[in-house]
């Protein structure tokens, strides 16, 4: 619109100007049909497809209708996306008219639908209606609506249960309204301004005339009385206009007069089916009748004092309207059955009370005395009963000066008193499981100290120390032995813990291993049980030695100590797993694939076959085998595809890929080797019965070279051949002590120590772990040796007249030994002495000489002795060791034991007389050897049968002794032995 | 290994193309002969999978079910049933007649690789990315499957059934092969993700081709190896390869687009041809009885071709 004034420039244009007409224009042709077209704010067409087809837009891109008809997205699958939830929403299928101000889902701040006040609440509303009469703006109730909320109180949900509808009042359910006098009356009376709105019941009452007597209603709804204060300056009886029913001219809303009850706009709001037909047209008090209304009926309002009551309380007011005045049934004495009758259904888990609850009777309080005082005093408590060494009189006056008696029997003291126990005994219940106080888990130490410090605080009562001390003394008494105090309080402990407890829960076998043991153990713990206070001696076996029974005394405390019953201490809280799960063991495939770099080189190299291949033990299924028409290879096994085996879960071993011949090489080679070991006794004890003596012949060369071979040879083998060595130089020195040089002072002292070791033998395999590191040098200098005797070989061969070797004392004694089924450490040292000794018998000279300490070398260092003489030291020796051999196996095989020894003494000679002369050529030997060694590595085997050879030669070079002739001797030997 | 016997004669190359067929099933991911080779599947990456008669070259029958791509898919020793696997992890038995799946066969953790009828059809054999080979059972109605050989560490790329033998490649570069009847299994090593495997048409030995561009013939029993075939290019791509009808030839495919064929023999010198103006075979057949392969891929990937060998070879 643009202004027209004079100065066009002085004032702002809105819109756009029309184009001035002109005159001569001719009319424009109207618009065509199908050129009225409605575009978007995109510029779209929009189509109208009717209102029921959608509209301007119906369908995806306006498209209904058309010939396209309506396109659907292009198809994806969703197989993809069904992982991320996608919800379609109604939006994703509207339009973007639709989100406008007026479609249907717009997009602004509306209410939603929990604050809407769409839910109909009659009564609610009815109350509104009343109130916004006393609104300012008279209707206006628009914010309560919309901030009304949408849950229903607790209460109403409870009425709504037991029957209660909206619209129904609250109460007895009334057989028939009483005939009210108003309906003579004709209409109810007001009072002042706060008149009770008076319902119109006409034509409930013309309904219930018809009503059958066994018929029941509900009462009349209440319409809550609006209190709020008028603010208006408006006279009484005021009501403006209503914009609702002025505007929309609808006869819905009309207003309620407090004062006409029986206006059209009451009658209707209680629900009356009586309606006006108002139509139309503005209607209010200050408006007239309208020129289109048909009716004029009471247009003006008029008051009039008929219906204001006049006379104060002379009337019931029972209308059904139970309002502000209370009704005349609850005001009256009623009887209460009949009260609750009016329930219409009970609500699910109440009944209804027979008798009424009886009312309260509340006593008044009692009178206080006049003198008193809210004050109070504590009194010093004197233990009157347990003092002891106080004449009674003086008890008497304590007691009295309590202000009242202690009953002495505690039976007949107040249930106050008494404690749970006793409480417990009286009631006849079972003691409960578990220490009955805190004490009882505390260790006997630790409460005598809470005692002593209880005493020093108090030490007037009468300590139960001194029963404990006498029970201590009484203990000691019992036990007789004494075991140490603190052993004592522990079984004190143990006995306190394991009384009572039962038998059958106990699984846990500390001593599993052995039986015996584990009996002992059991026996004492059932003694335990009962309440033995000796229950440990009497469980120790009687004829063990002292030493023995005193440990074991101390492993069965201790045991069951560590091992309490746990229901003595939280049992009770705490049941035992049914299934035990071993979590320290985890499936493993048995045959561990082999090192991929290996294969990965042999790859390289095109070396295909055995290198890359593996084979593994595979289970196929059963019914697998079934269907392809094949037996079960492994019938009978569980187990399907690979084997798989349980190992411990932090095993190193699981990580470790070790090769299995390279674990094998080791461990067996000690018992094998030409100088044994104390340690090895046990296996090859089981090697000498197990194995005939041919085959150990065969494998002692064998083993002779792979000792000097090998860098990976345990040290202990060494060592321990030392030390069995040192052992029975020590008897040999005892006989002939003026061989003792100042190096065998030395090893005097360390031979102690190796006594010492021999009585609290570790295992093997912390030796081999300790000596691990060191086995190298020594294994190497042993090798060394060896390598250096064969270089040497060939030189001296010609010089030295060499005898058979003495590889044979070694598997006799061994043999001889292991007959006899004694203590294995003696037999060890025999097996030993009877190599040494004998190699020491010939070789004296040289020995004297040498002083270096090698392990090797320290062998020949033992001090001369002849082989009687030391056959003869055996026996004198002791119990300890055993006879070597039979006289009977003797005469076979003391001969060819000479014979050998002589061989083996002379093999020792030629080396160190070597030793000597080639000192000074040491270096360049230890890198030949090296270079031997690398090369016996190679060829093991080889060099083994090598080895054995050279021995041959040896024997062919000396005494002409064939291997078959040893064999041959071997063999005699054995047919000796088992005959 | 018995070895027929080398002829004196040029080498030949098989030059007789019979066959090509547009299938138009997108890319063709497997051709696989029927048991007679009068009939060939078609895998497609269009998730169908087709049948084609080779003596006509007509289009028989789509068998769709498939959620992804069909990776691979055998023919029953009846030619009644067809069983295929696909990207969607399943295995699907099918029932050729109606085209209906009979058993769709879920289990198995990623897509399946290849699948394999044992020579009864009763059991089906599938192995997948998931590194298992998983055989199911057709006899029963069980959805488990009968045993899972989880031993590869890797996806399991080629898998072949022999009487009783199981042979499967899998990408940690091991051809594997469960002797059923002696309840053994033997690991080759061979240090590079394999591609294909088969057996070797008497039996005696293994071909197994790996992503180091080599075809390699070991010896079944020792595990020792007849024969390295290089030449070829087969670096990124699941390529198959196999052994002519006499185990004269060696055949595998090529990145290259060309099918290389040496002489068992004389390994010295590959040969090879080139299937049309494809730029990659990615998968071809050989049937046993008649010297005739079928090829597939390409750039347009959508077609079969097939040659015969047998005028070339039959000397």
């Amino acid at each position: 619109m643009a202004r027209d004034d004079d100065g066009d420039e002085d004032f702002v244009t809105f819109g756009t100007a029309l184009e001035p007409l002109e005159d001569d224009e001719p009319l424009r042709k109207p618009i065509p049909l199908h050129e009225q077209t409605v575009k978007d704010e995109k510029g779209r067409y929009q189509r109208f497809h009717g209102a029921f087809t959608g509209g301007f837009s119906a369908g995806y891109f306006n498209t209904v209708g058309s010939k396209e008809g309506w396109t659907p997205s292009t198809f994806v699958s969703s197989r993809q996306q069904k992982a991320d939830k996608h919800h379609a929403r109604p939006e994703d299928f509207m339009d973007e008219e639709d989100f406008g101000e007026h479609g249907i889902a717009p997009r602004q701040i509306t209410t939603s639908l929990e604050f809407s006040s769409s839910r109909r609440d009659e009564a609610a509303e009815r109350a509104k209606a009343v109130g916004a009469q006393a609104a300012l703006i008279p209707g206006d109730t628009l914010l309560e609506e919309l901030i009304s909320p949408a849950k229903s109180s607790i209460g109403v949900e409870l009425l709504r249960r037991m029957g209660w509808r909206e619209g129904q009042g609250v109460g007895p359910r009334v057989k028939r309204k009483p005939r009210r006098q108003q309906q003579a009356e004709g209409g109810t009376k007001a009072y002042g301004c706060m008149l009770p709105p008076a319902g119109s019941e006409d034509s409930e009452d013309e309904y219930e005339e018809f009503a059958p007597d066994n018929v029941t209603f509900a009462p009349k709804d209440v319409t809550p009385v609006d209190f709020s204060p008028r603010l208006g300056v408006q006279g009484l009886g005021y009501r403006g206009l209503d914009p609702g029913l002025a505007l929309l001219g609808r006869g819905a809303d009309e207003h309620i007069d407090l004062f006409r009850p029986q206006s059209e706009s009451r009658s209707r709001l209680f629900g009356d089916a009586r309606s006006s037909v108002r139509r139309g047209g503005v209607a209010g008090q200050a408006f007239g009748v309208g020129a289109l209304e048909d009716d004029d009926e009471d247009v003006y309002h008029r008051d009039s004092m008929s219906r204001y009551d006049t006379v104060l309380g002379g009337e019931e007011p029972g209308d059904g309207l139970f309002g502000w005045t209370a009704p005349q049934q609850y005001t009256k004495k009623k009887d209460k059955s009949k009260d609750a009758s009016y329930l219409g259904k009970i609500l699910e888990g109440f009944t209804l009370a027979q008798n009424p609850p009886e009312e309260k009777v509340i006593f008044p309080p009692p009178a206080l005395p006049s003198n008193y005082r809210p004050v109070h005093r504590f009194r010093p408590q004197v233990d009157v009963s347990r003092l002891s060494g106080v004449s009674p009189a003086l008890a008497q006056a304590l007691k009295t000066s309590r202000g009242h008696m202690i009953k002495e029997d505690p039976q007949q003291e107040g249930r106050h008193q008494l404690d749970s126990g006793q409480r417990r005994t009286m009631l006849g219940e079972d003691a409960l499981k578990g220490p009955s106080s805190v004490m009882d888990l505390l260790r006997p130490e630790d409460r005598q100290r809470l005692l002593n410090l209880r005493n020093s605080t108090n030490p007037t009562t009468c300590t139960p120390v001194s029963t404990d001390k006498s029970q201590v003394a009484k203990q000691d008494l019992l036990v007789g032995v004494a075991p140490p105090p603190s052993g004592l309080q522990q079984q004190q402990k143990v006995l306190a813990a394991w009384r009572g407890s039962n038998a059958s829960t106990q699984t846990f076998k500390p001593f599993e291993k052995t039986p015996s043991k584990q009996a002992r153990y059991d026996l004492y713990l059932d003694r335990l049980r009962q309440g033995d206070t000796d229950a440990l001696e009497q469980s120790l076996d009687q004829t063990m030695t002292e030493w023995e029974r005193s440990r074991e005394r101390e492993e069965f405390v201790r045991a069951s100590v560590l091992y309490r019953p746990s229901s003595s201490s939280l049992s009770s809280r705490f049941t035992s797993a049914k299934h035990k799960e071993d979590e320290d063991s985890v499936e493993v495939n048995r045959d561990e694939e082999g090192d991929v770099d290996d294969k990965q080189n042999a790859v390289k190299m095109k070396m295909f076959g055995k290198l890359t291949r593996e084979t593994f033990e595979w289970h196929p299924d059963k019914l697998l085998c079934k269907r392809f028409n094949v037996p079960d290879p492994h019938p009978g096994s569980g187990v399907v595809g690979l084997p798989k085996v349980k190992r411990d879960k932090f095993s190193v071993f699981n990580f470790l890929s070790v090769m299995e011949s390279r674990e094998m090489a080791a461990p067996p080679k000690p018992p094998e080797s030409g100088k044994k070991s104390r340690w090895d006794v046990s296996q090859q004890e089981t090697k000498g019965t197990s194995e005939d003596p041919q085959s150990a012949a065969q494998t002692q060369p064998e083993t002779k070279s792979d000792h000097s071979s090998d860098p990976g040879l345990p040290a202990s083998s060494s060592r321990g051949t030392s030390a069995a060595s040192r052992t029975q130089e020590k008897l040999a020195d005892l006989q002939s002590s003026e061989k003792k040089t100042a190096g065998d002072e030395e090893e005097q002292q360390e031979e102690d120590e190796e006594q010492e070791e021999e009585e609290s033998r570790p295992s093997m395999d912390l030796f081999k772990a300790i000596f691990a590191s060191s086995s190298d040098e020594k294994s190497s200098s042993s090798s060394e040796e060896s390598n250096d005797e064969e270089d040497r070989k060939d030189k001296e061969e010609g010089k030295t007249d060499l005898q058979p070797a003495n590889l044979f004392t070694i598997t006799t004694s061994s043999v001889t030994t292991s007959s006899v089924t004694t203590s294995s450490v003696t037999t060890s040292s025999v097996t030993a002495s009877s190599v040494t000794t004998s190699s020491v018998t010939t070789s004296s000279v040289t020995t004297s000489s040498v002083t270096t300490s090698s392990a090797i070398t320290s062998n020949s260092h033992t001090g001369a002795a002849s082989y009687q003489k030391s056959a003869q030291e055996e026996l004198e020796f002791g119990p300890k060791l055993p006879p070597p051999s039979t006289p009977a196996d003797r005469g076979g095989a003391a001969q060819i034991c000479s014979q050998s020894r002589e061989e083996f003494s002379r093999k020792k000679e030629k080396k160190h007389k070597s030793r000597k002369q080639n000192k000074h050529k040491k270096d360049k030997k230890k890198k030949k050897c090296k270079k031997h060694k690398h090369k016996q590595e190679k060829k093991s085997k080889k060099d083994e049968s090598d080895s054995s050879e050279d021995m041959d030669k040896d024997d062919d070079d000396d005494d002409q002794v064939s291997t078959a002739e040893l064999l041959k001797r071997l063999k005699n030997i054995q047919s000796h032995r088992t005959r | 290994m018995a070895f027929p016997q080398p002829k004196p004669q040029a080498p030949q190359l098989p030059q007789h193309l019979l066959r090509t067929i547009d299938c138009q099933q997108g890319a063709v991911r497997a051709v696989r002969f029927n048991a007679d080779g009068n009939y060939v599947l078609s895998c497609g990456s269009d998730k169908s999978l087709k049948l084609w008669s080779v003596s006509q070259g007509t289009f028989l029958k789509t068998y769709s079910g498939h959620g992804y791509e069909v990776l691979d898919a055998d023919g029953s020793y009846d030619n009644s049933q067809i069983c295929s696997c696909s990207s969607d992890k399943s295995v699907i038995l099918w029932d050729v007649a109606t085209g209906q799946v009979t058993r769709k066969l879920r289990g198995h953790a990623g897509k399946v690789n290849c699948v394999q009828f044992n020579e009864e059809a009763t059991v089906i054999l599938s192995g997948s990315i998931d590194g298992t080979v998983r055989c199911w059972d057709t006899r029963s109605r069980r959805f488990e499957p009968i045993q899972v050989l989880d031993e590869a560490r890797d996806s399991i790329s080629s898998l072949k059934v022999a009487q009783h033998e199981l042979l499967t490649g899998s990408v940690d570069g091991r051809v594997r092969r469960y002797d059923l009847r002696m309840g053994q299994l033997h690991v080759d090593f061979v240090n590079s993700p394999i591609t294909c495997v088969c057996f070797s048409q008497d039996g005696q030995c293994t071909l197994s081709s790996s992503l180091d561009s080599t075809v390699r013939l070991l010896d079944k029993s020792t595990g020792e190896m007849l024969g390295e075939f290089t030449g070829h290019k087969m670096k990124g791509y699941k390529l198959d390869c196999c052994l002519s009808s006499k185990d004269t030839h060696v055949l595998s495919c090529s990145e290259d687009g060309f099918v290389y064929c040496w002489d068992l023999v004389e390994v010295c010198s590959p040969l090879c041809f080139k299937v049309l103006n494809t730029r990659l075979i990615n998968t071809f057949v050989m049937v046993s009885s008649r010297n005739e392969y079928a090829s597939a891929g390409g750039r347009c990937r959508r077609l079969i071709f097939m040659f015969s060998l047998y005028e070339k070879l039959k000397e």
